[in-house]
């Protein structure tokens, strides 16, 4: 296992916002934790990055036990993250904002600077211009381009969707699957159940600070309990449809074939 | 110095805000090669020297005081510590209501050593900078995991218990204060257009004025040399989000206890300068009001943006003397006129781009504080078009 968390608790003051939580994420997969609002995902996440203390359980990160370690360490170890609501900074510009994200590493980082440009055409078109002045979907392009500046080898996402249009939304998770075939593992948080079950491997259902349910992620959008709390409980017809799409790209093999804006806009950028 | 205040002046009153950008100028700067840098810096440097000069002050004191000790006595100490603050608030966005304990931890180790211990003025400027920046470490360690308003709290008591102890202990006598506190040593008797610019002493405060002017620009070095580097990128970043910045690998707490400790130390030479010219200092020299002013003086002048804090501490430590004949009605003006000051130029006199975007972002106005006022999420409007755009 490249990251796994055991039996954490979390206390926010004298609440429990994490009830002994245990999560793993093999090499090279695309893991989900899907849950409504307060079920304890970003806190989760928040956890693993190193941002929120745990009050008891481990957090081990390529075998080694990372429970005590400050967060700015555990970016070196190889833990990168795109935090809920952006976090982009406001005042540097697109590139400021992606060295930022090479803050921790000492040696040339030209060439993952081209491999950013090459994923998000748009960094590259928007190089000067001040981060707090782009949209929503732009800086969640940033936000995820920033993380994979420190060249993690798990890439936490927090809510890479919220607040974008669905369009956009398609967009940014195809990216994720590109990320994910180069190599990258990702641990996905998500309240677009259905996007995020298409795309991962496994995920895992969280509710009020437990983990509820733990399955490959096809299994989920066929569980009818799963269906009814976080998908809408669509009909037959659209499971079978919406569980074709989550094989094809979980195969990785069409990840790049699903992209077409992507891919005409890294055309672009590479010809400039 | 005077250069660039007069190149401000000119618009403060005329209000508008848009009318005022400085983005032509900013560009000219960015623009311009080493050599007219050098130059400007130079022509700064002469201004800043010949700034105690009579004709200067015919129009800047005109109501009789003494043009060159309001210079040394408020207007350069004001400066000193607004660099320092805005170290701590500007570039590392932590808001300290209680920066003047520092100032007064210098003013009184200065005191100390060199009434009680026969220490020289220079011997206990190393000192009091090194024990002003100890006791920023000592107030940082446990209050830098506060963000916001509750480390303003925290300083604001820090800045209250310095003075409270030193106005409770027999030691510096007390609310009397320390008396006969030495001069600094005369340097050279070398004089020049009637000036004797080493040699301190009470009659002139000119020397004064010189011997800060020469710290301002060493903290102004010392500063900028950090601003771009690693570390004023590191402040930069927590400024505008710490919580991403430690995702990035900044380690957050460290460097903003260095903040702490580099601004604690600049004010700590600014207290060693005002304890040697006063000769005397009582812990009513260190009322919460001092910070407040220092504070505002930042705020005004464009927090994070160095010319632009210079020039909101001078102004406010000037505009006060300078209205002087207005008697007590001066405040009520002065008052008045920091509230419209921040209505129409909330980003302060002459902000830095930097910090313009960041207000209009809705955060990092001031740090954190302003990062945890409430913002209601802009509906996103743009990834429409940034999709029509894209294809």
């Amino acid at each position: 296992m490249l990251l796994e968390i055991d039996d954490i608790h979390v206390h926010y003051g004298k609440i429990a916002a994490l009830k002994g939580i245990s999560v793993s994420v093999d090499e090279g997969e695309i893991v989900t934790l899907i849950g409504a609002n307060g079920a304890g995902k970003t806190t989760t996440l928040k956890t693993i990055s190193g941002l929120r203390s745990l009050s008891s359980g481990a957090v081990r990160f390529d075998g080694r036990d990372i429970s005590r370690m400050p967060g700015h360490k555990r970016v070196l170890a190889g833990i990168g993250q795109a935090p809920e609501g952006r976090g982009i900074f406001p005042g540097m510009t697109v590139e400021e904002n992606l060295l930022m994200g090479a803050y921790a590493r000492k040696e040339d980082v030209s060439k993952e600077l081209a491999q950013v440009h090459e994923l998000f055409p748009r960094l590259a078109e928007r190089r000067t211009q001040a981060g707090g002045t782009m949209s929503g979907g732009e800086q969640q392009m940033l936000a995820i381009g920033r993380a994979l500046m420190a060249k993690p080898k798990v890439l936490l996402l927090d809510e890479p969707s919220m607040g974008l249009a669905p369009m956009l939304v398609q967009q940014i998770f195809s990216i994720i699957v590109e990320i994910n075939r180069r190599g990258t593992t990702v641990l996905l948080v998500e309240q677009n159940a259905q996007q995020a079950l298409q795309i991962a491997h496994r995920a895992y259902v969280l509710e009020t600070g437990r983990v509820v349910k733990a399955a490959p992620a096809g299994d989920l959008l066929d569980d009818p309990q799963v269906r009814a709390a976080y998908l809408g409980g669509a009909s037959g017809a659209d499971l079978a449809a919406a569980s074709d799409v989550a094989s094809a790209e979980a195969d990785d093999t069409s990840g790049a074939d699903d992209t077409p804006e992507a891919d005409d806009d890294a055309e672009e950028g590479t010809s400039r | 110095m005077n250069l660039t205040k007069n190149g401000n002046g000119k618009g403060g009153l005329a209000g508008a805000r848009d009318t005022l950008s400085l983005d032509p100028l900013r560009n000219a700067w960015a623009g311009a090669p080493p050599v007219v840098r050098w130059i400007v810096y130079g022509l700064l440097i002469i201004g800043g020297v010949l700034l105690p000069s009579e004709s200067i002050g015919g129009f800047m004191a005109p109501s009789g005081s003494d043009w060159a000790s309001m210079l040394s006595t408020q207007i350069a100490i004001y400066v000193l510590l607004a660099i320092g603050l805005n170290v701590v608030v500007g570039m590392a966005g932590l808001l300290d209501l209680g920066y003047v304990a520092f100032y007064a931890v210098g003013a009184y180790t200065m005191a100390i050593f060199a009434t009680k211990y026969d220490w020289s003025f220079w011997e206990s400027l190393v000192l009091a900078i090194a024990f002003s920046a100890l006791a920023g470490v000592i107030l940082g360690a446990p209050t830098l995991r506060l963000r916001g308003d509750y480390l303003a709290i925290v300083t604001l008591g820090f800045g209250e218990i310095v003075k409270r102890t030193a106005n409770n202990s027999d030691y510096v006598n007390g609310p009397r204060g320390v008396q006969g506190i030495p001069h600094p040593p005369s340097l050279s008797e070398f004089e020049i257009m009637g000036v004797q610019p080493l040699k301190y002493g009470l009659l002139d405060s000119r020397p004064y004025y010189y011997l800060l002017l020469l710290f301002i620009i060493v903290a102004i070095i010392f500063v900028k040399r950090l601003e771009s580097s690693r570390v004023g990128r590191a402040w930069a970043s927590i400024r505008e989000d710490e919580d991403a910045a430690e995702l990035m690998g900044v380690p957050t707490f460290k460097f903003k206890l260095a903040a702490f400790a580099i601004g604690a130390a600049i004010g700590g030479s600014g207290g060693v300068v005002f304890a040697s010219q006063q000769t005397s200092i009582t812990p009513l020299n260190f009322e919460f009001l001092v910070s407040a002013l220092i504070l505002a003086g930042v705020v005004l002048g464009g927090s994070g943006n160095l010319p632009g804090v210079m020039l909101g501490a001078a102004v406010l430590a000037w505009l006060p003397e300078r209205f002087r004949f207005l008697s007590d009605y001066r405040m009520l003006i002065f008052g008045a006129a920091l509230v419209l000051m921040m209505i129409f130029r909330p980003e302060g006199l002459w902000p830095s781009r930097q910090r313009k975007a960041e207000l209009a972002e809705g955060t990092g106005g001031m740090g954190s504080m302003g990062a945890e006022v409430a913002v209601p999420d802009k509906p996103d409007a743009g990834p429409v078009e940034t999709l029509e755009e894209g294809k």
